[in-house]
This record gives structure tokens, C-alpha cells and sequence, in this order.
């Protein structure tokens, strides 16, 4: 299946702003983040369209997967 | 021994008072609003004589505790009407709190017309002539001062807005670096303008080390506490490298990034003024610093140094609420543009927050052209910066701005300009602007934390379960932190570090030698908040005032399409406490 995977802040550096990429069916975001060799603890927050989710989230075909690292402001 | 200066504008005199033994143990915001609470009539004019402006430098101030250096300014707002309490980097806390002033409070105003400058040193105040600064922006006074006394003078100063008592202008602080911080928000540079106070400057001539009455215990708590602020992802790498402005994108992706005047939700252009963008342009050019502190002994350095392509000084200090405000909420594209306004901002004395809304709702109004970077730079030097007639009515903020044209789409509580957070797709800091006491202010009970960030847990930014919790007792906490002095992020690492938030209280209780419990200090935070909604009951306020603009509950916000659907009595259960 295709999603649109968009990396933010630190997580772009070596890797990429915005790319479509190819995952297995029934991919999770866990299974995507080792697949970019983000380590899990790395994670700050997750977005399929908009919305925050787990790490077990299991992705469906042409979503949009937003990765953050921890970063806050304000 | 600490001593409290008082001022009065009306006989030009200075008492040194002693420290009433309840004032002991506060600083920061819980002695600026007992003072105003116990002394400033509810119902006055905030720009009358029986509004008096406070200073106070926060529990913590010109210790070696990392984050320290903040200063609260309170008083009646005339923005708001409310209880105001605003604070500050800079030079000013540190110096306060070493020359053992506890507190300063302005009252009166002069009989004779004439413009003055506070000058403070160990002794007390003088009353100096001000009239060959009157008419400069603060750029030109801060140079003026510098020159008269040396770089170390601490300065305190309003632009022309200021002068003019337009409910938009702030009081801007010398920082480190001669450039400037702000007390923001609600008008107090309007307060000071009307005492005729044109500039205080701080001596610290004299000045000693603040007094710790346990210093072992003080150490060893300072040493957990500024550990707490470098092992967090976000204080100890996530804010130095990217600044406030990495929220930009994730606002964005979350939907809840108020864009063209609060009409959507998400902003096409997010990317040119994001905070990963503003890293890498003021990185690749020369001078151009990406960390920066706004007061001695910050070392979570969130601020920076923003150059123009040949490395001159555009401005610091560029937050990402101001950067959301002109670059997304009023759509202009340039990064330097947005950055060359700010600099405006800082130098003729307005609020940034409230500059860049209601520059989105002039746009609304057709004053100038959405995205128009150019056109809003000439307004704020030559409109609101000369206080001309359509100046007056920008520069009186938001609110002002909707009435003289009519609209309805007015992004304000209690009249101060909502920031970058919309409240009907991030519903808890809705709960925070429809409540807090200081009307419309992400600071006072920063739910994005938990809403967006995930610290401190997870509540769903789009559900209404949890939020009205939530947002109550980061206003608690919060009124709590802002009276140590310290910075807003050391939230951050007390949300998610257990051992923080105990160091922090800690260094309180050994600063001046007595018990204190996190219980006791999150209590005071809860007494001081229940003070100042006190005051503005007093001043006029009812539960109705605590709601947002009717314009959130009828306009879908896309792309989650959501609206602001709190109930009335769901919104009060904030003050069941």
C-alpha cells in the first residue's frame, strides 16, 4: 500500500521532508518507524490525517503519516 | 533585607517600606496580584490615578537557579479590564532581586504634565527629566540610556503607543544583548505612559548576592532542577535547535493552526516560515545565531538571532506565536518580512501576540491586503508607531479594530487577541482563553502541552472529555510557576520528570528558610488564581465573560471541520476548586 510520509524537525536529517513510499498491508506506525531506523522512544508524536495515534496503529492505503520527535514550544 | 519601593507619580516621591511578613515568601505574579488585588480599586479607570503599576522579580530571581531571571509586571489592564500580570526576561529581575527590592509599586500620576524617568538604584528612586526622550521608540531610548550611563544599566521603556496609552502597548526590557524583551500582554506600556513614566533605568551599583537561607540544600536542589531541564527532549534539544517556531508544523499536521484571520485550520504555505525552515535560513547565514538566551543563566536558549542574508541584525526573539500571526494568520509568505515586523513591534512598543492579530483582522477589513508583509511593516513605523488616527484604532488592538469596522469574525476574550491555537479543533486551551483571569492567553494554562505535544499524558484535542481538568490545573500550576520567575518550558520537564517540580519548590523553601511542600506551592498558585478572579468579579465580571467569540460556534474550522461546543456550565466547573 502507499502512504505519503511526512518527517518533521530532527527526524528529517539523513532521511527526508515528504516522500510516498510503499509499506506491506496491515503496516503499523511502529513497523514504519523502524523502517525509517527511528527507534521508538525517539517518537514525540504521531498523525494519520490529523489525528494523534499509537504506535500500533495498523495504516490503510493512502493515508497521510506525520512523524514528530519531541519538541515542544509555546 | 529586602524593602519595597513605593512610588507616587503625584507628590514625586519614593518610601522605602519594609516587607510586610506575608510578602516574605512570594515573588513573581503572586505578589504583583496580591498587591494589585489589596490596593488598586476594581472599578478604575486603568489609565486613572488609582491604577498603580507593580513590579516584582520572581522567588527565584538572581539565584543560581537556572531559568530564573523573569520579572512580573502587573496592574489593572487597559486592554482588558481585568487583573493583569505580565512577565519578562531580561536584565531587570536580576538586578531587582540583588539590590533586595522586593517589589516596586508606581502609583498616582504627576500634577505637573511633564514626563519623567525612574532611575533605581540601592537607595531609591529619583524622579529625572524625561522630556528629550519623549517621542523616540525604544531602540532609541535604549541607545540613549547607554550612552548616558554604560551597557550594565538595566532600562525599562515604552515606545510613542506607549505614550499615547494605546491598550496594545507593552513595557520592552533591556535584554543581555541590547536588544529587547517584553512584558506583552494587555496594555500595561499604556499604564506606564499614563503615570507620564517614559523610562525607568535600573542602577545595580551596590548590589549583592541574593540571600539563600540553606545554601546546601539550595545546591543540591539546583543541580536536580537544571539536570531536569537538559535530560527533556524538549527543553534540553528540541527548543535550542528549533525554537518555539518548531510548533508551526505541528499545528499545521493537527489542524489547529488558525489561519487567514481564524478561517482554517491548516495554511498551504506552513513550510516557509516553519520552524525547521527559520533554523536552516539563520543558519546559513552569516551572524546568525539559532540558540540565545533572554536572561543570564537560561540554558535552554530558545530564542535566536535573525539576520538578513548578509548577516545584519533583523531581530531576536521571534517567537512562534508572532511568527504564526504574521506569517500564517495574516499570510505573508517572507520569513524576513514577518521578522522585519516583529522588529517594528519590539521597537515601538506593542505586543507581538496582539500586533499580529489584529493586523489579521485589519487585513479582514481591507486596511491592506492579505499577505501584504510590506504594507503591514509601513503601518506599524507609520500608523500605530505615530499614533495616527487610524494608528489609535489599530493600535488599540483587536477588539478595537472589530468595532471600527464592523466585523464579526473578532478572535478575542475579555478584549485581548486569541494567539496561535484555535480553540474548536485544540478544545482544551479553549477552556484556558475563555477563562483565565487574564482574558485570552495560551500561557496561563498551556493544555497544547498535553492537547498537541503529548507531555503529561494525552487528552484528545478534538474530544471535550478531559479538557476542562486539564486546563484548571495547568492554570493552577501555572499561576504557581509565574511566581518563581522562572520560564514557562520548565513545565516541560515538571510534567514528565518526577524529580522536578519537587527540586523546584526545594530552592524555594531554601531560599528563604522554611517549609514547603509541592502541595503548599501548588496551593499557592490555586489562592493566588482564586485572588484575581476575585478582583475582576469585583471589577465587573460575570461567568458570561468567560466564553469565546459566538463566530467559533457557527464557523466549522477545517479540516476537522469543528466547532466550539462547550456548554455554558461545562465552561464554570474550570472554578470548582
Amino acid at each position: 500500500m502507499k502512504i505519503t510520509v511526512k518527517l518533521f524537525a530532527g527526524f528529517r536529517d539523513n532521511r527526508f521532508k515528504m516522500a510516498e513510499q510503499d509499506f506491506p498491508e496491515a503496516a503499523t506506525v511502529g513497523d514504519i518507524l523502524t523502517a525509517l531506523n527511528i527507534d521508538g522512544p525517539e517518537l514525540g508524536v504521531a498523525l494519520i490525517d490529523g489525528r494523534h495515534v499509537l504506535p500500533e496503529q495498523v495504516l490503510v492505503d493512502g493515508q497521510i503519516l506525520s512523524l514528530f520527535p519531541k519538541v515542544g514550544g509555546g | 533585607m529586602d524593602k519595597i519601593f513605593r512610588v507616587n507619580m503625584s507628590d514625586l516621591t519614593c518610601k522605602v517600606e519594609k516587607v510586610p511578613a506575608e510578602f516574605v515568601t512570594l515573588g513573581g505574579r503572586a505578589l504583583t496580584s496580591t498587591i494589585v488585588a489589596a490596593e488598586v480599586p476594581p472599578m478604575c479607570h486603568p489609565l486613572g490615578p488609582n491604577n498603580k503599576l507593580v513590579f516584582a522579580p520572581g522567588q527565584l530571581s538572581g539565584t543560581a537557579a537556572a531559568q530564573s531571571g523573569r520579572m512580573s509586571a502587573g496592574a489593572k489592564s487597559p486592554l482588558t479590564g481585568t487583573i493583569k500580570e505580565s512577565n519578562a526576561g531580561g536584565t531587570t529581575a536580576q538586578q531587582f532581586a540583588k539590590m533586595g527590592i522586593k517589589a516596586m509599586i508606581i502609583e498616582g500620576q504627576p500634577k505637573d504634565n511633564k514626563w519623567y524617568r525612574l532611575h533605581v538604584t540601592m537607595d531609591g528612586v529619583t524622579f529625572e527629566d524625561a522630556s528629550e526622550l519623549v517621542g523616540k521608540q525604544n531602540f532609541a531610548v535604549i541607545d540613549a540610556m547607554n550612552a548616558k550611563y554604560d551597557t550594565k544599566i538595566g532600562v525599562m521603556t515604552i515606545g510613542v503607543p506607549g505614550e499615547n496609552r494605546l491598550a496594545a502597548a507593552n513595557i520592552s526590557v533591556k535584554d543581555p544583548d541590547q536588544k529587547i524583551r517584553s512584558h506583552g500582554r494587555g496594555g500595561l506600556g499604556a499604564v506606564m505612559g499614563s503615570k507620564m513614566i517614559k523610562c525607568i533605568t535600573v542602577d545595580a551599583t551596590g548590589a549583592g548576592k541574593v540571600e539563600i537561607a540553606d545554601p546546601e540544600k539550595f545546591r543540591a536542589a539546583a543541580k536536580v532542577f537544571a539536570k531536569g531541564m537538559l535530560d527533556h527532549p524538549v527543553t534540553g534539544e528540541g527548543l535550542p535547535i528549533y525554537g518555539t517556531n518548531v510548533l508551526i508544523n505541528i499545528l499545521n499536521e493537527a489542524g489547529g493552526l488558525p489561519t487567514k484571520n481564524f478561517k482554517y485550520g491548516q495554511c498551504e504555505h506552513h513550510d516557509k516560515v516553519s520552524g525547521e525552515t527559520m533554523h536552516d535560513t539563520i543558519a546559513g547565514r552569516p551572524n546568525g545565531h539559532t540558540k540565545h538566551g533572554c536572561h543570564a543563566g537560561c540554558i535552554i536558549q530558545c530564542s535566536q538571532v535573525y539576520v538578513d542574508e548578509k548577516g545584519e541584525y533583523i531581530t531576536s526573539g521571534f517567537e512562534y506565536e508572532t511568527v504564526w500571526g504574521l506569517g500564517i494568520n495574516c499570510l505573508i509568505e517572507d520569513l524576513d518580512d514577518c521578522a522585519r515586523i516583529d522588529n517594528a513591534m519590539d521597537n515601538i512598543g506593542i505586543d507581538s501576540i496582539e500586533g499580529a492579530v489584529l493586523l489579521a483582522v485589519a487585513m479582514e477589513a481591507g486596511v491592506l491586503p492579505w499577505g501584504d508583509g510590506k504594507e503591514g511593516l509601513r503601518i506599524m513605523n507609520e500608523e500605530i508607531g505615530k499614533c495616527t488616527p487610524i494608528g489609535r484604532i489599530l493600535g488599540n488592538g483587536t477588539g478595537s479594530v472589530g468595532q471600527a469596522f464592523g466585523l464579526t469574525r473578532v478572535p478575542v476574550v475579555k478584549n485581548q487577541g486569541i494567539p496561535a491555537y484555535d480553540p474548536r479543533s485544540v478544545k482544551g486551551i479553549g477552556i484556558t482563553y475563555a477563562t483565565s483571569t487574564q482574558g485570552a492567553d495560551h500561557t496561563a494554562g498551556y493544555t497544547i502541552a498535553t492537547n498537541i505535544l503529548k507531555v503529561g499524558g494525552f487528552v484528545d484535542p478534538l474530544s471535550k472529555d478531559g479538557q476542562v481538568e486539564l486546563s484548571r490545573n495547568l492554570q493552577i500550576a501555572t499561576t504557581a510557576v509565574d511566581s518563581t520567575g522562572m520560564c514557562i518550558f520548565v513545565a516541560f520537564p515538571c510534567l514528565d520528570i518526577p524529580e522536578v517540580m519537587p527540586a523546584m519548590v526545594d530552592m524555594i523553601a531554601a531560599r528563604y528558610g522554611v517549609d514547603m511542600s509541592v502541595d503548599d506551592f501548588v496551593g499557592m498558585g490555586a489562592k493566588i488564581l482564586k485572588m484575581e478572579k476575585e478582583f475582576n468579579t469585583a471589577a465587573g465580571f460575570t461567568a458570561e465573560d468567560d466564553r469565546l467569540p459566538e463566530f467559533f460556534e457557527y464557523e466549522p474550522i477545517p479540516p476537522h471541520n469543528a466547532v466550539w461546543d462547550f456548554t455554558p456550565a461545562e465552561i464554570d466547573e474550570v472554578w470548582n476548586f
